[in-house]
């Protein structure tokens, strides 16, 4: 097992009561990272985070310094969006950030404001995380109160606000231009990129930068300590560390943060100090290595490093860090039923095949576990999941059956990645778990009960 | 219900002065008054209208595609329970079915009287806790049939309060900054709102 002994970033004070506070955030190197940085120019502290090639955490893995260098030169003002809209099945990470080191995420975003030239930066946090919210405002206040946040920072002359601000439950808000609209007051609905690029039309079509919690509670660490401290961490293409949820059929769920790249998901799924094997010692099934969206992964993939340049090409992706396990007594129609459901269920019905195919893919599957299926349904599915994202669908290959991986991303007949996202647990259990949709099919007749309510349909409702 | 007291809306005014364009309150506006009643009625969403200068149709539009939201009155107490994979695995489905057992409402429903509101909900960011529910989106972790009956009695008994505060509450804390602290600099060079027909442009 490769345990390495990489420095815990961005949860290092998880371990004190209380880690949210000013007081132990100063006592612990607090605010150090902001005086660095406004010790140089902003152009000095992009270059840094540019040498930490510092991957976006939110899902897209996008190069952090990399996105700042896209806003255009010479137009202001410009604003800093921190996503903080968790909501991913499976993906619990900034939500504990939040509320257990708030004062990493501001100085984060101090040190990103500073870098990009912001006029006014807002933490977007998810509308369910009640105490989340109440530890950022905390913070906030004291940061504020003892100069920190706001106007002259720390005596340099540079001045930022920063406006927690929070939502009322939608998971396409995650995605940014829907962020934007959500924050502009609207509808979360995605806008089209082109021309609608956050760096060049963002919030009120001025330059804006989206950043995820994680990506940005790694900045006060990166200039602490250079941004070649971190990119020493990991491989060459997967610098760092990162915080994976582990949840599921193990015996010890969590939240750990790993070295990348050269941890793999064996590691991560069967180490004693990680999640400690399969729950009774049961068989592995499958496993999603990158939240709902991400297609699933099987035995044969458990020596994969977590580096999304060796999980895309296996068919997933490394996602939002969220690993769900799935052992051997799991029914896959059932697991694949309750990832349906969640996609109708969040389709924001701005595009029409996703929002007509996600609420048909929920009925056909939800009629198969109920025993009506028909013979025809598992092509059915396919064909639907086909016209939301036309061509071959990224998945896993299959050794005994001879078949080769198709890579991640896939294609889309929609504005953003929602509806195709639908197809990752269909696919991925069809293709290895057919034998159970034919078994539904060919039992019709014994139902099985579904908790939970039909869908109305209508916008995130 | 009620149009903002005059005391949410001098809190209304303090929010919205924090935005480079007034709309962008419009979410936290919503929050506070189902804050103030539970619930968002058509006459506090006809006042937030006023307050930004939106039709009631913007305001309505806004309103509606967000599940937290409730446009009629829910219980005192809404109970969330995630069935989303993690917590699908663990048995999420089966406490949300033993949650409409015990307080003989189906998902969506509110009991006679007027205290809980149960909802199958999706994914609550605590899938290493699974299965989990939240109650007025306070969390509750690793949640077994007989926990649930014991919280359920303690919130129904009101020995909870501290910890679960009403229906619409959620951060108690409210942003404040010093006087002079505020660096206002956010609309600086920012051209008018031209896209919304009630807005400010």
């Amino acid at each position: 097992m490769a345990v390495t002994d990489a420095p815990r970033i961005v949860t290092a004070r998880f371990e004190y009561d209380d880690s949210h506070t000013l007081s132990r955030y100063l006592a612990t190197g607090g605010y150090e990272g902001l005086r660095a940085a406004l010790a140089k120019t902003p152009e000095e502290v992009t270059d840094e985070v540019k040498a930490a090639n510092l991957l976006g955490r939110g899902g897209a893995g996008f190069p952090a310094g990399v996105k700042w260098g896209f806003c255009p030169p010479g137009v202001f003002p410009r604003y800093l969006v921190i996503n903080g809209d968790e909501s991913e099945p499976g993906t619990y990470k900034d939500r504990l950030l939040m509320e257990r080191d708030p004062h990493q995420l501001i100085e984060g975003v101090l040190i990103a404001s500073y870098a990009i030239g912001v006029a006014q930066a807002f933490i977007y946090v998810r509308g369910e995380m009640a105490l989340a919210q109440e530890r950022l405002v905390a913070a906030l206040n004291e940061a504020y109160e003892a100069g920190w946040v706001g106007r002259d920072i720390d005596g340099s002359g540079f001045s930022v606000d920063v406006l927690l601000h929070w939502g009322a439950g939608a998971y396409i808000v995650g995605e940014e231009t829907a962020l934007i609209e959500s924050l502009e007051g609207r509808r979360g609905f995605p806008r089209l990129k082109p021309p609608f690029f956050p760096a060049a039309k963002g919030l009120y079509l001025q330059p804006t930068v989206v950043n995820n919690v994680e990506t940005i509670s790694n900045l006060p660490w990166i200039l602490r300590n250079g941004g070649a401290a971190f990119d020493a961490l990991g491989t060459e293409r997967a610098s760092g560390t990162r915080m994976f949820a582990v949840s599921g059929h193990v015996k010890r769920p969590g939240v750990y943060e790993v070295e990348l790249g050269v941890t793999t998901f064996r590691d991560i799924i069967y180490a004693p100090v990680y999640a400690g094997g399969i729950r009774d010692d049961n068989a592995l099934k499958a496993f999603i290595p990158g939240g709902a969206s991400a297609p699933w992964f099987f035995e044969e993939h458990l020596d994969l490093p977590l580096d999304q340049t060796a999980v895309g090409p296996a068919g997933s992706m490394l996602g939002s860090g969220a690993i769900v396990v799935m052992d051997e007594t799991t029914d896959a129609v059932r697991a694949a039923f309750s990832l349906v459901r969640f996609f109708s269920h969040e389709s924001c019905g701005k595009c029409t095949p996703c929002r007509e195919g996600t609420g048909w893919l929920e009925k056909i599957v939800r009629r198969v576990l109920a025993g009506s299926g028909r013979p025809t349904d598992i092509d059915l599915i396919l064909d639907v999941v086909d016209n939301i994202s036309p061509g071959p669908y990224p998945r896993a290959g299959t050794g005994s059956l001879g078949a080769e991986p198709v890579p991640f991303p896939p294609r889309q007949t929609t504005i953003c990645p929602l509806g195709p996202s639908v197809g990752a647990p269909l696919v991925s259990a069809i293709h290895r778990f057919r034998d159970e949709f034919e078994a539904y099919i060919e039992r019709a007749g014994t139902p099985v009960t579904i908790a939970g309510p039909a869908p109305v349909g209508g916008a995130a409702s | 219900m009620a149009r903002l007291t005059p005391d949410n809306v001098a809190r209304a005014q303090e929010i919205i002065g924090r935005y480079p364009r007034p709309r962008s309150a419009l979410i936290p506006l919503l929050h506070l008054a189902q804050e103030q009643d539970g619930w968002v009625s058509p006459e506090a969403m006809g006042h937030i209208g006023e307050l930004l200068g939106l039709t009631a149709a913007e305001v309505l539009g806004t309103c509606s595609f967000y599940e937290m939201f409730k446009r009629e009155p829910v219980g005192r107490y809404v109970v969330n329970v995630c069935t989303s994979i993690s917590c699908h695995l663990l048995g999420g489905d089966e406490l949300l079915h033993h949650v409409e057992e015990r307080l003989g409402v189906r998902s969506g429903g509110t009991t006679p009287d007027g205290r809980f509101t149960v909802n199958h909900v999706e994914c609550i960011a605590a899938c290493t806790e699974a299965p989990c529910l939240q109650v007025n989106y306070r969390y509750f972790h690793k949640v077994t049939p007989d926990a649930v009956d014991a919280l359920l009695d303690d919130l129904a008994a009101g020995r909870r309060d501290d910890e679960v505060p009403p229906h619409g509450t959620l951060t108690r804390v409210r942003q404040q900054v010093p006087a002079g602290r505020w660096a206002g600099r956010g609309a600086e060079g920012l051209p008018p709102d031209r896209t919304s027909l009630g807005g400010d442009g």
